[in-house]
C-alpha cells in the first residue's frame, strides 16, 4: 500500500495526534510495512465467514436499575489537569 | 535460603507455623529490591511504607486467609487506589486512581501485601519492556537482554526473587513470552475467567489478566483468589466453585497431547525445538499420548491479531485526551489542538504507530479489507482449535521461537519484534488458557514451553504443567545477579 | 415561486429513557444536580472501566419499540461510535450501528384533518454525552466547562423515514411520538430539560422530482416552536438558494433562537468518520419472544385506544379525543373528572381551553399544577346551579390554578357570586329604565339593541355579577309593562 502524507494527516486528525514532519515520514514507512505485512490476509478466501467478535458465548448480561452512590466531586476531579467551580475546564470548542 | 527466595506456599507454611512474621517477609523483599532492582529495573513504584504498615497490622491471628502477609506486585496497568498507575506512559505519569481493580481488591481481601507497581511496555504495546516511557527492564539471567514484554517488569521481578508472585496482563503473549524469557511460570487463563475491571485495556476482546509465579502450585493458589465472576465486568464468567489446586496431580496417564506442526516452522531456534521434543518425550514417559496436530490458519493469526488489537487499542486509548485526568498540553488555545498536542506529548512512538494503524483499519475504505477480514480470520483460527481439541486434551509448543534477545537488538525493526508473539497470539485470538513453564536452558538462558487448553479447561492446563514440573527441576534454577 | 418546491424532512428524535440509573453504571439520572456530582470513574471514562448494561433501559427500549409499532430484534449488539469531544468522556459513544433493538415502525399523524402515516426506520439504544457550559457564547468563550452528570443517561434514538413534508407535519409527528412514549411510560419527554431532543434532516426539490436534494441537518431542537420555526426558515433558505443557483452543502446547522435563523455549525476540514465497530466489552442481546410478550402484556392503554374510547363511550369528537390524549395526565384528568361530572363535552372544553392555556403560559404540566379534578368538577356544578356565570368561572378557574383554593371559597372571598335575587334586580332595573326614557322609546319602536343596552347597564351596575338570564327575563317583563 502506498500511503501519502495526506493520508497520514487525515488519520492523525481523526486520532487527534499532532505529528511532527519527521514523525509523519517515519510513519509512512512503518505503516507501509505493517500494511504489507497484514495484506497477507487477502490471500485467504473468507467469503461467507461470520466475523468472530468475541470468543465467549455469553448474552444478556445485565445489572439492575439501582442507584449506587457516586464518589464525591472532589474525588472525581482530583486527577483533572484543570477545573473551575466543580467543572472540568477546557479551551474553547471552536 | 533467604525469605525472598521462597515460594508463596513455603512462606505461607512458615507464617502459619509462626516461624516468621509478615513484617520479616516484607522487609526481606524490600531489602532484596534495594539490592537488585537498580540492575533489573523492574519497579516503577515501590510502595514501601504502605507495605510495611500493612504487614505490621497483619501480625496476629490472620492465617485464615489465603494470602495473609504474602507480598505481591502488579503490572502498572492495574488501577490501585491511592497508588499512581502509569501504564509506563508519560500520559499517566501522575495519575492516581481512587479505585482498586477487581483483581487488586481480591488480593487485598485475602490479605496480600502490595509491594509495588511493575514496568511494562507503554500501554502493553511491545514484547520487550523497552517501550516503557521511563526505562527498560533487564533480564535477570543476562542484564544485557530484555525480559520480554509487555509484562516484563512482573516477570523480571519474580525471576530476580524480588517478589514471590506478580500479576500481569496478556493480549498476545504479554505474560507467557516474558515468563519464557525469564524462566518462570506465566499463566494466561481463559478469556472471561478473571475480571478485567480496573485494568487499563489494550485490546478488550483479547486482554486477560494472569499470573507470574515461581511454580505451578503458587499459580493455582493465586488463581483461586482472583478468578471468578465480577458483576462489574460483563465479559467475566461465573466459575466461583472452581478449585484450581484440586487439579494439581501428576497422573496424566492417557492424556492426549497435540503438538501443532505449524508451530515448528522456519525461524525457530533448533535447540528450542529440541528442548520441546525432549519435554514431549518426558510426557510420553509419564503415560501421555503425544500426536502431531494441525492448526492450518496459524500463519494468518499474527496478521489478524495486529489488525484487531490495534483497532481496539486505538479506541481504548482515545479516552486519554487530557480532560478528566492525564497529561494536558496547556499551550493550545482550542480544544482540538489541546487533544492533539496532549496525545502527541503523552504517547511514545510505538503507541502512536499502533493508534494510527488501528485508526486506519477502522476508517472507511479500510474497514472491510482489514478489520472485517481479520475478524473472519479470527473465526477460522478459533475453528482450527475447536477441531484439534476434539482429538487432544492439550496442545504443547514452544512459547517463543528463541531465547531472550539483546536490548536494542530489534529497535529498528517493527516486524521482527512482532514475530515474537507468533506462537502466543493464536491463543488470545481463540480466548484459550495458556501457560508458559520452564523446560530447559540454552547458553544459560531459559526456554519456555507453552501448554494450551480448551476454553475454561484452565485446570487441565495447570495439571499438565504441574506434572512436568514435578518431574523436572528447571523451575528451581535461579539467575545469578552478581549480588547476594 | 416557493410553491414550485417541496420539502422533504426526516427526524431523528432522542429521548432519555426514565431509568433511575445510567445505562452502563449505577449513577443517578436525576435532572438538575450540581455539576459533576452524579458521575463515577465509569461514566467519566477512567482507565479500566467497563460498561454493565441496565436491564431496565432495555425493557424501556422494547416498550418504546412496541409503542411505535417496531419489530423488536431477536439479536442486537452495541457498537462504539468514535469521535473526540470534551463532553464525550471515553471519546467514543456506546451506541447501536447495524443491529438496532427496534427495526421499522410507524406513527399516524393528522394535520388539517388529513391522516398520514409516517414511517419509522429504526430506533436504537445509546448513551448520552455530558454537557458543555460556555462563558458567553460557544464562539466567543475562551474556555468551556464540562459537566458529566448527563454522561451515560440512556437514550433511544428514533429515526423517521424522510416522509414528512411540512413543519406542521413535523410537529404533529413529534407530538404523536411524545404522546405514545409518555403513555408507554418510558420517558418524561421534557423538551425544556432536554429529555426529548430533535434533529431535523431537511432538503428541498422541485415538485415532481424524485431524487432527494442535498440535505442539511439541524441539530438539537428542543421545543415544538423551534422545530417549526427552524423548518420554515431552512425551507425558505434552501429554496432561495436553489432559485439563486447557489449550491446547498451537506452540513450540520444549528438553530439560533435569538436571531431565528439556522446557521452552519462548523466548517469542518475533516469528514465525519465514526469508525463504528462492535464493542468488545458488551455481550450481545438475545431478546426472546417471551420477553417481548411479557412486556406487550404490561403495556398500558395507548393514545389511539384511548381516543377510540373517548369517542365511542363519551361521544367526543375525534379532534377532542386527540387533544385529550396528548399526555397521559390529560387523559387521567378527563377520566377522573367524568366520574364526578357527567357532561363529557364540557369537561373536554375546559381541559382543552382554560387548563391547557394556563399550563402553556406557565410552562408546567398538570401534575405540577395546583388544579384538581375535584376543583374543576365543583366549578362546573356551580355554573349549572347558576351560582356563577360562565365568564366569571374562567376567572375563578385561573385563581384555582394559581392558588389551589376551592371554587366555593374563591367565589365567596371575592364576592363573585351571581346575583339571581329578583327583588334586588327589579329595584335596579326600575331605576335604570326611569333614567333612560329615550331608550325606552326606541325599544317600543322595535329597536332590539335597546334591550341589550339595558342588560349592559345592569351588568355594569352589578360588576358583571347579575344572572344574565334572569336580567333578560325581568327586563322584558318590565318593558312590556311600560
Amino acid at each position: 500500500m502506498d500511503l501519502t502524507i495526506k493520508d497520514i494527516e487525515d488519520i492523525a486528525l481523526l486520532a487527534r495526534l499532532n505529528l511532527s514532519e519527521q514523525e509523519k515520514e517515519t510513519l509512512i514507512k512503518e505503516l507501509g510495512t505493517l500494511f504489507n505485512f497484514v495484506d497477507k490476509l487477502q490471500d485467504l478466501d473468507t467469503e461467507g465467514i461470520e466475523p468472530l467478535i468475541n470468543t465467549l458465548s455469553v448474552y444478556n448480561v445485565f445489572r439492575s436499575d439501582e442507584v449506587r452512590q457516586s464518589p464525591s466531586r472532589e474525588e472525581m476531579l482530583s486527577n483533572a489537569p484543570l477545573t473551575e467551580d466543580g467543572y472540568y475546564k477546557v479551551p474553547k470548542i471552536m | 535460603m533467604q525469605l525472598y527466595e521462597l515460594t508463596l506456599k513455603q512462606l505461607k507454611s512458615k507464617l502459619i507455623n509462626q516461624e516468621i512474621s509478615s513484617s520479616e517477609i516484607v522487609d526481606s523483599i524490600l531489602d532484596r529490591i534495594k539490592v537488585v532492582d537498580e540492575k533489573v529495573k523492574a519497579f516503577i513504584t515501590v510502595t514501601e511504607d504502605m507495605a510495611k504498615n500493612l504487614a505490621k497490622d497483619l501480625k496476629q491471628n490472620s492465617e485464615s486467609k489465603v494470602l495473609t502477609g504474602i507480598p505481591y506486585g502488579l503490572k502498572d496497568d492495574m488501577c490501585t487506589n491511592g497508588v499512581r498507575t502509569t501504564c509506563a506512559s508519560k500520559m499517566l505519569e501522575n495519575f492516581t486512581p481512587n479505585y482498586d481493580a477487581t483483581v487488586v481488591s481480591r488480593l487485598k481481601d485475602q490479605g496480600g501485601v502490595l509491594i509495588g507497581k511493575l514496568n511494562m511496555d507503554e500501554f502493553s504495546m511491545g514484547s520487550s519492556t523497552e517501550q516503557s516511557a521511563f526505562f527498560a527492564t533487564r533480564n535477570p539471567w543476562d542484564l544485557s537482554r530484555v525480559p520480554g514484554g509487555s509484562s516484563g517488569g512482573s516477570a523480571a521481578a519474580v525471576a530476580a526473587d524480588e517478589l514471590p508472585f506478580a500479576l500481569g496482563s496478556d493480549t498476545g503473549g504479554s505474560i507467557r513470552q516474558p515468563a519464557s524469557f525469564c524462566g518462570i511460570v506465566g499463566f494466561k487463563p481463559t478469556y472471561g475467567s478473571i475480571s478485567r475491571w480496573g485494568v487499563m485495556p489494550f485490546a478488550s476482546s483479547l486482554d486477560q489478566v494472569g499470573i507470574f509465579s515461581k511454580d505451578v502450585q503458587d499459580c493455582a493458589t493465586v488463581m483461586n483468589v482472583i478468578a471468578g465472576k465480577d458483576q462489574l465486568d460483563s465479559t467475566s464468567v461465573d466459575l466461583d466453585s472452581t478449585d484450581y489446586i484440586s487439579y494439581l496431580d501428576t497422573n496424566i496417564k492417557g492424556m492426549k497431547i497435540g503438538f501443532p506442526k505449524e508451530y515448528f516452522q522456519k525461524g525457530m531456534n533448533e535447540e528450542v525445538k529440541a528442548l520441546i521434543m525432549k519435554a514431549l518425550n518426558k510426557y510420553e514417559e509419564m503415560g501421555a499420548i503425544v500426536q502431531e496436530v494441525s492448526l492450518p490458519h496459524s500463519e494468518y493469526a499474527l496478521q489478524a491479531y495486529h489488525v484487531i488489537a490495534s483497532a481496539e487499542a486505538s479506541t481504548n486509548l482515545a479516552r486519554l485526551d487530557g480532560v478528566e485526568y492525564g497529561l494536558r498540553d496547556f499551550q493550545a488555545d482550542n480544544v482540538v489542538d489541546m487533544f492533539s498536542n496532549s496525545r502527541a506529548k503523552g504517547f511514545g512512538d510505538e503507541v502512536k504507530l499502533r493508534t494510527m494503524f488501528g485508526t486506519f483499519v477502522l476508517s472507511s475504505g479500510y474497514y472491510e479489507r482489514y478489520y472485517l477480514k481479520a475478524m473472519q480470520v479470527r473465526r477460522l483460527v478459533n475453528e482450527d482449535f475447536n477441531k484439534v481439541f476434539q482429538d487432544v486434551d492439550v496442545i504443547i509448543s514452544p512459547t517463543t521461537m528463541n531465547t531472550a534477545f539483546k536490548i536494542g537488538q530489534k529497535a529498528d525493526d517493527v516486524l521482527s519484534l512482532y514475530m515474537n508473539d507468533v506462537l502466543t497470539v493464536p491463543v488470545n485470538m481463540a480466548g484459550l488458557p495458556g501457560i508458559s513453564i520452564p523446560c530447559g536452558f540454552i547458553d544459560g538462558l531459559p526456554v519456555g514451553m507453552q501448554i494450551i487448553g480448551k476454553p475454561f479447561a484452565d485446570g487441565s492446563v495447570l495439571k499438565t504443567a504441574f506434572a512436568f514440573e514435578q518431574n523436572t527441576d528447571y523451575h528451581k534454577q535461579k539467575p545469578v545477579l552478581g549480588v547476594n | 415561486m416557493y410553491s414550485e418546491y417541496e420539502v422533504v424532512i426526516g427526524l431523528e428524535v432522542h429521548v432519555e429513557l426514565k431509568t433511575k440509573t445510567k445505562i452502563f453504571c449505577g449513577c443517578s439520572t436525576d435532572f438538575g444536580a450540581e455539576p459533576n456530582t452524579q458521575t463515577c470513574p465509569s461514566c467519566a471514562g477512567f482507565p479500566g472501566m467497563l460498561p454493565v448494561l441496565n436491564e431496565k433501559a432495555v425493557e424501556y427500549a422494547i416498550k418504546a419499540g412496541l409503542a411505535i409499532n417496531s419489530q423488536i430484534a431477536e439479536y442486537c449488539k452495541f457498537d462504539r461510535k468514535n469521535y473526540f469531544y470534551p463532553d464525550l468522556s471515553k471519546a467514543y459513544q456506546i451506541s447501536q450501528f447495524d443491529l438496532p433493538i427496534c427495526q421499522g415502525g410507524y406513527l399516524d399523524i393528522e394535520v388539517d384533518g388529513k391522516r398520514k402515516r409516517i414511517g419509522i426506520t429504526r430506533a436504537h439504544m445509546e448513551e448520552d454525552a455530558g454537557k458543555l457550559v460556555h462563558q458567553g457564547t460557544i464562539t466567543s468563550t475562551p474556555f468551556s466547562f464540562v459537566d458529566l452528570n448527563r454522561s451515560g443517561v440512556p437514550l433511544l434514538e428514533i429515526v423517521s423515514e424522510p416522509e414528512i413534508s411540512s413543519a406542521a407535519e413535523a410537529t404533529a409527528y413529534v407530538e404523536k411520538l411524545r404522546s405514545v412514549l409518555l403513555f408507554a411510560g418510558v420517558s418524561d419527554c421534557k423538551m425544556q430539560e432536554g429529555s426529548l431532543r430533535c434533529d431535523v434532516n431537511i432538503s428541498v426539490r422541485p415538485k415532481g422530482e424524485t431524487e432527494l436534494g442535498t440535505r442539511a441537518e439541524i441539530k438539537n431542537l428542543n421545543s415544538f416552536r423551534s422545530i417549526e420555526r427552524a423548518i420554515e426558515y431552512e425551507t425558505k433558505r434552501q429554496i432561495e438558494a436553489n432559485l439563486d443557483g447557489e449550491e446547498i452543502v451537506q452540513e450540520t446547522r444549528t438553530w439560533d433562537e435569538e436571531k431565528q435563523v439556522t446557521r452552519s455549525m462548523r466548517s469542518k476540514e475533516e469528514a465525519d468518520d465514526y469508525r463504528y465497530f462492535p464493542d468488545p466489552d458488551l455481550p450481545p442481546l438475545r431478546i426472546s419472544e417471551d420477553w417481548v410478550k411479557r412486556i406487550r402484556e404490561e403495556m398500558p392503554e395507548m393514545p389511539e385506544q384511548a381516543q377510540k374510547r373517548l369517542v365511542d363511550k363519551h361521544g367526543l369528537s375525534e379532534y377532542d379525543a386527540s387533544v385529550l390524549t396528548l399526555t397521559p395526565q390529560h387523559l387521567a384528568f378527563f377520566d377522573e373528572s367524568i366520574e364526578l361530572y357527567s357532561d363529557a363535552k364540557t369537561i373536554a372544553n375546559w381541559i382543552m381551553g382554560e387548563l391547557n392555556r394556563l399550563l402553556n403560559t406557565n410552562n408546567i404540566e398538570i401534575d405540577n399544577s395546583k388544579i384538581s379534578v375535584q376543583g374543576l368538577t365543583n366549578l362546573l356544578k356551580l355554573i349549572d346551579q347558576g351560582q356563577i356565570s360562565g365568564k366569571m368561572a374562567k376567572e375563578v378557574f385561573e385563581e384555582m390554578f394559581n392558588s389551589g383554593q376551592s371554587p366555593e371559597i374563591i367565589i365567596k372571598e371575592k364576592g363573585m357570586a351571581q346575583i339571581s335575587d329578583e327583588a334586588t334586580l327589579i329595584k335596579l332595573i326600575d331605576e335604570i329604565v326611569l333614567n333612560n326614557p329615550k331608550v325606552v322609546e326606541d325599544y317600543k319602536q322595535g329597536k332590539k339593541k335597546a334591550l341589550g343596552f339595558f342588560v349592559g347597564q345592569v351588568m355594569k351596575a352589578t360588576k358583571g355579577q347579575a344572572n344574565p338570564a334572569i336580567v333578560n327575563k325581568l327586563l322584558k317583563e318590565h318593558l312590556s309593562r311600560e
